[in-house]
């Protein structure tokens, strides 16, 4: 059924549809209108008994999830940004227990400085816990994403995050094709657990493991996540039988047939840049774009088959390794060490900032002539970083770095400065 | 010794029965038998464990969960906070527990079993839950998440096993460590530093206590019928309920594996540690001392505290842990002559 609909609600109304046991909820921006509409359809009665617990800090939310996971019951819960960090060690306790809980991302920023926009660092500083890793491009996507979600973590016994941009996709109100309960209950069978807390059966869960076996356990965490790269994209053929249309899967390419420059990107700005590839492929450019539908497991393979074709890759991401550059591309340059592609990383988007149609023409032209860095930041005010550099070499005692370039931003805005706006 | 068939019809001959009733009663008819004989009898840890010798978690957590196991016929799940319980009775691939157990994190066993709680509820099943840490795990590191299930009243028992000290890690101060005493972070300097510092003190079952709940209960493993019997009344209750039980640790408080059970006496017959219980927020029971006992009695058989009998900062402090004990006899009015409510 179409409906217009805010991303929260229909990752919410989506939920409902996989009949969660329990719920564990904590806010945080931009996560909240997800857990707000997710507690209104418990007590509206749309999800039969689920249990709907609002804890006191994301570290107790995943673990009520774990609990609950443990004695069989179908768990979600949400989180963002600093969340995400609070609860760190739960998610690799999670993934290490082999525990099917779907967990949403609504990808914000890491501070300090404290910011709520969204950027992918959240997501990413969880890339190696163990958790499957589902990056949605559009809202409808994310809505099919938890649906799919379930049934990936249920059948190898392993979490998914599921990744969609913090306001950009959860708070923007978006045409959807929300499926039915009769489609839902097809397409994902009540969970049957791999382990269960039963007083029946009882055993012990989570005892230590020393170093005669804690390889082989961790290899099977890997183990498991090598098949996901074969269940990801069967599970998504058999939701496109159901559901009429096709969402999710590894990877996914757009106009990348005899591509010389290809975009490799993940999460909404995907659409951004199809849009400006569209243009430039109008203007005759041999330009495409791959889009990461799941970035863990990483599917180098399929990357590889794809960009080899390529005479360079962009990889643009919303998060930064500081100290080294970009780290998807990072993951690109492994998926492509056998070839001499150049792999150009640009970190853009940081903490909200718009990746807009301009720059990214400047940046796509300034590729195809081979013009482009190792690595580079999108729309980075060059004048602005080099003013603080300058004062903090002649200042002892400078003073918080976060104010004083906001000082600068703003002075320069007021006399019209060319840092006032990024450079197009 | 008296024979096993002296014993009158009702009298019920338990493990922890001086007179030792108990070597070889497998042998004897089996309508004399004491309990521990039983194969029906509840083991919720059973032996073979590695916990050191005298350990006084390893007692309260069995007398503890068996009495647990009795009252729910077996229908329950724990949630265990790392530490030495964790530790020592799971070194896969054996495990003691007869019972669905699991361990998560260090901080997390609150949120672990309010989890298993709802997933509980949500399945319409009557298992029940109980959670367990150490005084680490519980005054410490898993305190946000014990205070969020308290306040939320989820069907959960959690009991603290408080032995005082970081002891998995090597005897390291935490928040229940009594001032005055030496730890691995606390260590004694002469005059100027008499061990761990006297600071406002965290009473966890006051704090419980503070949250209103329906059952909140002290206990300590010298008195195990009185431990049996809180642990038997939290589960004829639902909602959250905490137990903070008393726990000596030898290897960690330099004492005699055999001086658990006396210094668990000592610290309640000194007023050091008062046994109370308390229903949605209000005292109900204290068990009245039977004479005051000095702290000294209680301080002397344990190398922790040692140092504080060779300085005058050491006596000061001991003065501070006295005051301690006169505080609290008259707070719970331990030395009343109605001594009714002694188990």
């Amino acid at each position: 059924m179409l409906k217009q609909l805010e991303g929260s609600h229909a990752v919410a109304e989506a939920i409902a549809l996989c009949r969660p046991e329990v719920i564990c909820a904590y806010p945080i921006s931009p996560q909240t209108h997800i857990v707000e509409h997710c507690g209104e359809l418990v007590r509206e009665g749309a999800m039969g008994s689920c249990e709907y617990m609002n804890v006191e800090s994301e570290f107790a939310a995943l673990s009520a999830c774990i609990g609950s996971s443990a004695c069989g019951a179908r768990t979600y819960t949400a989180t963002a940004s600093q969340g995400l960090l609070y609860m760190a060690e739960a998610v690799y306790n999670a993934s290490g227990l082999g525990l099917p809980i779907v967990m949403t991302v609504a990808n914000r920023a890491i501070g300090a400085p404290i910011n709520i926009w969204n950027d992918h660092t959240d997501s990413m500083s969880m890339r190696d816990a163990g958790w499957i890793q589902l990056f949605a491009e559009t809202n409808q996507e994310a809505l099919d994403l938890h649906i799919q979600a379930f049934r990936i973590a249920e059948q190898l016994s392993q979490p998914v995050m599921v990744c969609m941009d913090g306001f950009i996709l959860t708070h923007a109100y978006e045409r959807v094709d929300m499926p039915t309960q009769e489609q839902v209950d097809a397409f994902l069978p009540p969970y049957q657990p791999q382990q269960i807390l039963d007083p029946a059966n009882p055993y012990s869960i989570g005892a230590m493991v020393g170093p005669e076996a804690f390889t082989e356990v961790r290899y099977l965490a890997h183990e498991k996540q090598l098949q996901a790269l074969d269940v990801i994209p069967a599970i998504a053929a058999e939701f496109e039988q159901i559901f009429g249309r096709s969402s999710g899967g590894l990877i996914r390419e757009y106009r990348t047939d005899d591509a010389e420059t290809i975009v490799v990107t993940l999460g909404s700005v995907a659409g951004t840049v199809k849009d400006v590839v569209d243009e430039m492929r109008d203007a005759g450019d041999r330009i495409g774009v791959v889009t990461i539908g799941s970035f863990r497991p990483f599917p180098t393979a399929e990357l590889r088959a794809v960009l080899k074709a390529a005479k360079r890759v962009v990889v643009l991401e919303k998060s930064l390794a500081v100290g080294f550059g970009g780290v998807v591309a990072n993951n690109i340059h492994m998926a492509l060490h056998h070839t001499d592609i150049p792999v150009h990383t640009v970190v853009a988007g940081l903490g909200g900032r718009p990746i807009t149609m301009p720059s990214l023409h400047k940046l796509f032209a300034e590729a195809q002539e081979d013009k482009l860095q190792d690595t580079q930041f999108l729309d980075l005010q060059h004048d602005i970083v080099n003013a603080e550099l300058a004062r903090q070499r002649a200042l002892i005692g400078s003073g918080p770095t976060a104010e004083s370039i906001l000082r600068n931003i703003q002075a320069d805005t007021a006399y019209g400065g060319a840092s006032a706006q990024p450079a197009e | 010794m008296p024979d096993i068939k002296d014993l009158s019809p009702d009298q019920k001959v338990k493990f922890y029965q001086k007179g030792t009733f108990t070597v070889g009663n497998r042998l004897v008819d089996a309508d004399a038998r004491a309990v521990q004989a039983s194969m029906e009898r509840t083991n919720a840890i059973t032996s073979g464990h590695r916990a050191c010798q005298g350990c006084g978690e390893a007692l309260g957590a069995r007398y503890a969960l068996d009495t647990a196991m009795r009252a729910t016929g077996g229908d329950m799940i724990a949630a265990n906070a790392t530490g030495c319980l964790e530790v020592f009775t799971t070194p896969y691939p054996e495990t003691s527990w007869q019972m669905p157990w699991m361990h998560s994190l260090f901080g997390n066993a609150p949120a672990v079993a309010s989890g298993m709680q709802a997933a509980m509820k949500a399945k319409g099943r009557s298992t029940r839950i109980i959670a367990q840490g150490g005084d680490g795990g519980t005054v410490d590191i898993g305190f946000g998440c014990l205070s969020g299930m308290f306040e939320r009243n989820d069907d959960v028992l959690y009991i603290c096993y408080d032995n005082e000290a970081y002891m998995n890690t090597g005897v390291q101060r935490s928040g229940a460590t009594p001032g005055g005493a030496r730890t691995a972070t606390t260590m004694p300097a002469g005059e100027a530093y008499p061990g761990n510092v006297f600071g406002t003190g965290k009473n966890l079952p006051r704090i419980a206590m503070a949250h209103n709940i329906p059952y909140v209960a002290t206990a300590s493993v010298a008195y195990l019928q009185d431990l049996e019997a809180k642990v038997e009344k939290a589960m004829q209750v639902h909602g959250a309920r905490y137990i903070h039980v008393y726990v000596p640790c030898p290897l960690g408080w330099g004492c005699a594996s055999h001086a658990t059970i006396n210094l668990a006496r000592l610290v309640v017959e000194t007023g050091f540690f008062p046994l109370f219980e308390a229903e949605h927020g209000r005292v109900t029971q204290t068990r009245p001392i039977r004479q005051r006992i000095p702290i000294e009695e209680y301080l002397k058989p344990q190398r922790r505290f040692a140092h504080l009998f060779k300085s005058e900062a050491g006596r000061e402090a001991i003065a501070k842990l006295q005051a301690m004990c006169d505080h609290n006899i008259v707070e719970y009015d331990l030395l009343r002559a109605d001594k009714e409510t002694i188990r």
